[in-house]
């Protein structure tokens, strides 16, 4: 082959191989999987939570593929167990975005895992949806963040401004607190809140103290908080935690005038099961519960999928909690990204700010911070609960909701135990 | 002032008492036989899950599922020492290959948990948890006595046992001169197979009593990895009496610091006493110099 034909073969190659890919790859593109990575907690003290959150994903991603995908695309799942330790995330953060390229992220489930993703995704100008995290933006400032627990735009004060606003309405006035965090980020931060909702009510704080995280006894915490002789006990704990509070303070006849706050684990139906009548009169925050007030379009059918889907998965059976909200998050940026048409990071992003959507959780709307533009966070106060049965918590009138206004069910019982 | 501090120290036997249970196992196969079983919390909540299924099927008291079950547990202790003597003791690599294998086997026994049962919080009924005992102005929740009395007498049974018992003894032995206890036509690695057994058996019961303590899921052992084997360490390597007299100071101190103080130092001034005692006596509050 003289020289000049090597020239025009290797011409004719590249043009070749140019034309191949530009009619090739729209037809690739196309039939790709639209890849949503995320790491999860499938593992370790929050893989309950995580894991229910993992199945009501899943059922999302069925109904979207079943209607022909996102932009035409099918949609894949790419994830990997974080096993609830934040020092995993960044790294599979870091493989999901360089190595499994996938197309958008989503958070893990908490506040303890969505915060050391952020640096990673803002970097890459991510969209990203996160699943309860409580003011883990008040430190990023990021403008694509967006948050589906209903905390509010203010989230710290504004997840225990029903709680306060509730005991303001009592007569008499409670006059003293008791607050106690579990020490752990998200509970330091809800107590955080309730301390300085307490100040700006005027309660005396009797009591202060957090305690450490998955203590196996806390009676001694709670006979000193009897002691302490609060009007208003607030705790901010995690599953283990609540339920040794909940039991010591029935054992040890606690006498506040309300007790609850932010106790992560009481929204479970099966700690709801073994605790029954313990948690009569308690008030404490929840998102989703089965009182009429609350029945938004979609999330009957999505806790019917959800509930057959949790059988023998040893997760919560009932799925109140957690599971409508992370199927809600991926609502959200699923039409998001069909209303903008493309991946554009930028556009969808400006698309979910100006936007009210439908979810299975209610109309959502975020605020600049990307919280909800307003707090729904729920005070429901256990009634009437019976032992050992947790088809009663599948029903109305159990968990009542006392706050917000909007969607009351009812008016609290006052005092805590009579 | 002067009720409170009472209910504080009993609240802390009860507490020290639990925790006595969940470290007597780890007395026995850390303290006397040198095997630094890290795994021992996992075996524990694995105890508590066998005591969670059964409560649930059946409606079994805990308690008597826990003591129904040891004799299982102390066959899969056995089972355990023989692959551990054949992999690691047998030809001398056992203390770093050793805890490798304890560390592998925690992990194992995690998975096999959250495969087998889930990740969710699981709980037990009995008709004594939420009832409380009360004497005069003392509160004793039979959440937290139960546990400690069973725990005591399982301490109590142990501690004859190694004290009374030809094989007891022989176990005692086997820690302080193999050789010698070999010229006693006793055979080493079957009192430590046995010693291995009776360890892991103690720790199916004091799962039991951790599950009607609190709710557990499969990574709950790890919280008191670090407490356990502060307590087999301050009491005395492989003291039973050392090993619950400590239990009870640990609970005692968490109970009047989470009290009066802030229970966020408790856990502080627990490990703060072990150092302190192990500065004035290396080698434990009941351990031989």
């Amino acid at each position: 082959m003289t020289y000049l034909r090597k020239i025009a073969f290797g011409v004719w190659l590249a043009l070749g191989i140019g034309l191949a890919s530009m009619i090739a790859s729209p037809v690739a593109k196309a039939a790709d999987p639209l890849k949503i990575g995320f790491s999860m907690a499938l593992t370790g003290p929050l893989a309950g939570a995580g894991k229910a959150a993992l199945i009501a994903m899943k059922i999302w991603k069925d109904d979207i593929n079943a209607k022909g995908g996102l932009l035409g695309r099918k949609i894949e799942f790419i994830y990997y167990d974080d096993a609830t330790s934040p020092s995993k995330v960044p790294g599979i953060y870091s493989k999901l975005l360089n190595v499994d390229k996938v197309d958008l992220v989503v958070s893990s489930y908490g506040t303890n895992e969505i915060s050391p993703a952020m640096p990673i995704v803002m970097r890459k100008g991510l969209v990203f949806m996160s699943l309860f995290g409580l003011a883990v933006n008040d430190k990023f400032k990021y403008d694509r963040y967006f948050q589906i627990m209903p905390a509010g735009p203010v989230p710290t004060d504004d997840w225990s401004r029903g709680f306060f606003s509730l005991a303001k309405a009592q007569s008499p006035a409670p006059k003293t607190i008791a607050l106690l965090a579990e020490d752990a980020e998200f509970a330091r931060n809800a107590v955080a809140g309730a301390r300085r909702n307490a100040k700006a009510m005027g309660l005396k704080i009797v009591y202060d103290k957090t305690f450490p995280f998955g203590s196996p006894d806390v009676t001694s915490v709670m006979r000193a908080i009897k002691a302490a002789n609060a009007d208003l006990v607030y705790v901010g704990s995690y599953p283990g935690g609540s339920v040794g509070l909940v039991k010591a303070a029935n054992e040890l006849g606690l006498k506040a005038k309300m007790f609850g706050g932010g106790m992560v684990g009481l929204q479970f139906a099966g700690i709801q099961k073994n605790l029954g009548p313990m948690l009569n009169g308690i008030v404490n925050y929840d998102f989703w519960v089965p009182e009429p007030t609350l029945k938004f379009e979609g999330v009957e059918a999505f806790l019917a999928k959800y509930q057959k889907a949790a059988v023998g998965k040893g997760v919560d059976p009932l799925g109140h909690y957690l599971p409508p909200y992370a199927y809600a998050y991926l609502q959200i940026l699923g039409d998001a990204v069909t209303a903008v048409g493309s991946l554009d990071q930028k556009k969808i992003a400006a698309y979910i700010h100006k936007t009210t959507f439908k979810t299975v959780v209610g109309d959502v709307a975020f605020a600049e911070n990307g919280e909800w533009a307003k707090t729904r966070t729920l005070q429901v106060q256990f009634r009437d609960v019976q032992p050992n049965n947790m088809a009663q918590f599948n029903k109305p009138g159990k968990r009542i909701v006392l706050y917000p206004n909007s969607v009351k069910s009812g008016d609290i019982a006052y005092p805590y135990k009579k | 002032m002067t009720e409170l501090f009472l209910n504080a120290v009993a609240s802390g036997i009860l507490l020290g008492g639990f925790y006595a249970a969940v470290a007597l196992g780890l007395s026995i196969t850390f303290g006397q036989l040198d095997i630094v079983n890290i795994a021992h919390p996992t075996f524990v909540i694995f105890g508590s899950y066998v005591a969670f299924i059964i409560n649930e099927h059946f409606g079994f008291d805990p308690v008597l599922i826990g003591v129904v079950f040891a004799p299982a547990f102390y066959v899969l202790g056995m089972a355990l020492y023989r692959i551990y003597y054949s992999s690691f003791e047998k030809t001398g690599q056992e203390s770093l290959s050793g805890l490798a294998f304890f560390f592998g086997l925690m992990f194992i026994i995690e998975v096999f948990l959250i495969l087998t049962f889930g990740v969710d919080y699981r709980l037990v009924e009995a008709q004594y948890i939420g009832k409380t005992l009360h004497i005069g102005f003392i509160d004793l929740p039979l959440r937290m006595l139960v546990p400690c009395v069973v725990s005591l007498i399982m301490t109590g049974a142990v501690y004859l046992y190694m004290s009374k018992t030809f094989m007891g003894r022989a176990i005692l032995a086997v820690s302080q001169d193999r050789l010698a206890l070999q010229l006693m036509g006793a055979n080493p690695i079957k009192v430590k197979q046995i010693a291995l057994g009776i360890g892991i058996a103690t720790a199916c019961i004091a799962g039991a009593l951790l599950i009607i303590i609190q709710p557990v899921e499969p990574s709950v052992g790890r919280l008191y990895i670090g407490r356990v084997f502060a307590i087999v360490v301050l009491g005395g390597m492989g003291s039973i009496s050392g090993t619950l007299l400590a239990a009870l100071l640990i609970g005692i101190v968490e109970s009047l610091v989470a009290t009066f103080y802030g229970p966020s130092w408790a856990p502080a001034v627990g490990f703060g006493i072990l150092l302190i005692t192990l500065a004035v006596r290396p080698q434990g509050i009941f351990g031989r110099a």
